[in-house]
């Protein structure tokens, strides 16, 4: 505070010396601003410029720190007692410290960290996702090509949408007769559906005008598909890819829990029925954290490829 | 006439069907147009010009007769016929460069080398005086620049006929009369055939060398064809006095809000 104020009192001298407009006035304060000058030409480093980006950073961070501070005491005081079913985060501290402080450490075939179990699950979704989005985006585009098939798909897809992932699992246990196929099915089919219909709205939307481009310059199928279809359906593709992501990462944990193997869903069954609760919670903030940068992941990758797509 | 007739729409006509209703959009529309003639076809809204320019450009079919273009009759839509769309029809998400390369890489991959379709496209854009904004996106460049760029697009094809729909519709006055004098400048040094749609009279009559008039739909034709004896170059400042101007203006007038007005109309 002490320091700004000559600053404060020079920009003030020099206004009333510019309102006044004496000439002669003019010239004795020449010399006080120009060594306030010099000096402000040191300071900007030390606190002016660096002050508004750590003032920054801490409005940003701030406000979710004290928050999540809030809900741990919260949290703390309700678990507090000794018979209480649920442990409060001191004990998931103390008795998860090591899958909290290293999550790649291996101390034996199923004493894993859980960086290795979502690796592993995440493997499992990056094939489902990755299998449904490449079929999502192709049926999607000749469904959406021809209003006959729009027409009679549609209903079917509204349906099979709504079908929880875990109803799929007995059947695609029966169909593969081994627990990853299965599980990488569940993902596939869980997360197509809304990339299928969202890339065949996409289609639907071209402009006419697009399409008469395309006429007139005489281009062919495929490249009418890359350079037409695909850049202008991809806002709408992108969504369904965000919500087929967040699906596929819903669908993973359940479908593990049930098949067994390796990932972070077997990991909190097998906690539970070891009776650590601990673990579990440890494991709940993983998922959550997994899922939260995937969505990013969809929505950066999403405005880097559609950037200009959205006006015109 | 009909010797150097590069264009001949022969008794043109089409009808849609919607819903067991019928509607003749047009009956029997018959014109040719020379080489390097610039033709503007006027009509009050609904009557019909776009589709009649839709068909020449091959994006629809008619009904009735056809287009033959230089001995070939126009079947399917192809980059001898150019158009700029009213609404420009940009790709959003391309760079103006990249608008202009796609229709020349495609049209001119296998004739020209990779070096010769850059130094084309940057030619195009020069004539249009849009080299700036190479590489901007649509968004980022002035309804005006858009249009340019469409016109950089459609010219770059190397057209037998360049096909204007209204290019200049939804552009203000001033931006307007730029483009017009860009247009006539590009007509003036390429002679290429162009056929124009518009609503505006001024245009025109400052553009065309003749001007076809249309009746009012349905089942619209041609009214009535105004040749404009004004010499090229033609500078809109040294027209306002011109008697063979303001005789042409007053024919078109007459023509549109005389003898067919447009009833429905507010």
């Amino acid at each position: 505070m002490a320091t700004s104020m000559p600053k404060l009192k020079t920009v003030s001298q020099v206004r009333l010396a510019a309102e006044s407009g004496a000439p002669p006035a003019a010239v004795t304060p020449m010399p006080a601003a120009a060594t306030v000058v010099s000096l402000a030409l040191k300071r900007p480093p030390l606190a002016s410029r660096v002050l508004p980006v750590v003032r920054r950073v801490a409005s940003m961070l701030v406000p979710p720190l004290v928050v999540t501070a809030l809900l741990l005491l919260v949290w703390e005081m309700a678990c507090w007692s000794p018979t209480s079913a649920l442990p409060p985060p001191s004990r998931v501290w103390s008795e998860a410290k090591d899958l909290i402080v290293d999550p790649f450490f291996v101390a034996g075939s199923q004493d894993i960290g859980l960086g290795w179990r979502v690796l592993t699950s995440l493997q499992r979704v990056a094939i489902g996702f990755g299998l449904a989005a490449v079929a999502g985006v192709l049926v999607g585009t000749i469904v959406g090509q021809s209003v006959w098939a729009m027409r009679g798909f549609d209903p079917v897809f509204q349906v099979l949408r709504t079908v929880p992932p875990l109803a799929w699992l007995p059947i695609s246990l029966a169909a593969f007769r081994d627990a990853n196929p299965s599980a990488i099915f569940v993902i596939f089919i869980t997360s197509i559906w809304p990339i299928l219909i969202n890339t065949a709205v996409g289609i639907r939307n071209i402009p006419q005008d697009y399409r008469n481009v395309a006429r007139v310059l005489r281009l062919n199928h495929l490249e009418f598909f890359v350079k037409i279809m695909v850049p202008s359906a991809a806002p709408y593709i992108f969504t369904g890819l965000r919500i087929g992501i967040g699906l596929a990462w819903l669908a993973i944990v359940a479908a593990e829990m049930l098949t067994g193997g390796v990932g972070i869903g077997f990991f909190i069954w097998d906690a539970w029925n070891s009776s650590r609760l601990p673990d579990i919670v440890v494991a709940l903030a993983y998922i959550g954290a997994v899922g939260f940068l995937l969505d990013r992941l969809v929505a950066g990758a999403a405005v880097l490829v559609t950037r200009g797509t959205a006006s015109n | 006439m009909d010797m150097d007739a590069y264009l001949k729409i022969d008794h043109v006509g089409i009808s849609f069907t919607r819903g067991g209703a019928v509607s003749e959009v047009l009956r029997d529309v018959t014109l040719r147009i020379g080489q390097g003639e610039f033709v503007s076809i006027i009509g009050h809204s609904g009557c019909g010009k776009s589709t009649l320019l839709n068909i020449v450009a091959g994006l629809l079919r008619a009904s009735t007769g056809g287009v033959i273009l230089e001995e070939h009759e126009v079947a399917e839509p192809g980059p001898d016929r150019a158009v700029v769309f009213q609404n420009h029809s940009l790709l959003p998400w391309l760079t103006v460069y990249e608008n202009v390369a796609l229709a020349v890489d495609k049209v001119f991959r296998g004739t020209r080398s990779r070096a010769e379709r850059r130094e084309w496209i940057m030619e195009n854009l020069a004539l249009v005086n849009m080299t700036h904004a190479r590489d901007k996106r649509p968004a980022e460049i002035s309804g005006g620049m858009k249009q340019r760029v469409g016109i950089a697009r459609a010219l770059a094809m190397e057209p037998k006929i360049l096909l204007l729909d209204e290019p200049f519709g939804a552009l203000d006055a001033l931006t307007r009369a730029h483009l017009q004098d860009q247009v006539m400048e590009i007509h003036a040094r390429l002679n290429n055939t162009m056929i124009m749609i518009t609503h505006d009279v001024d245009e025109a009559v400052l553009l065309s060398d003749r001007i076809v008039m249309m009746t009012n739909g349905p089942a619209a034709t041609i009214g009535e064809v105004l040749t404009v004896g004004l010499a090229r170059p033609r500078r809109r400042l040294e027209l306002v006095d011109d008697h063979e101007y303001n005789r042409c203006r007053a024919a078109v007038l007459e023509f549109l809000y005389a003898r067919n007005r447009f009833v429905e109309a507010a």
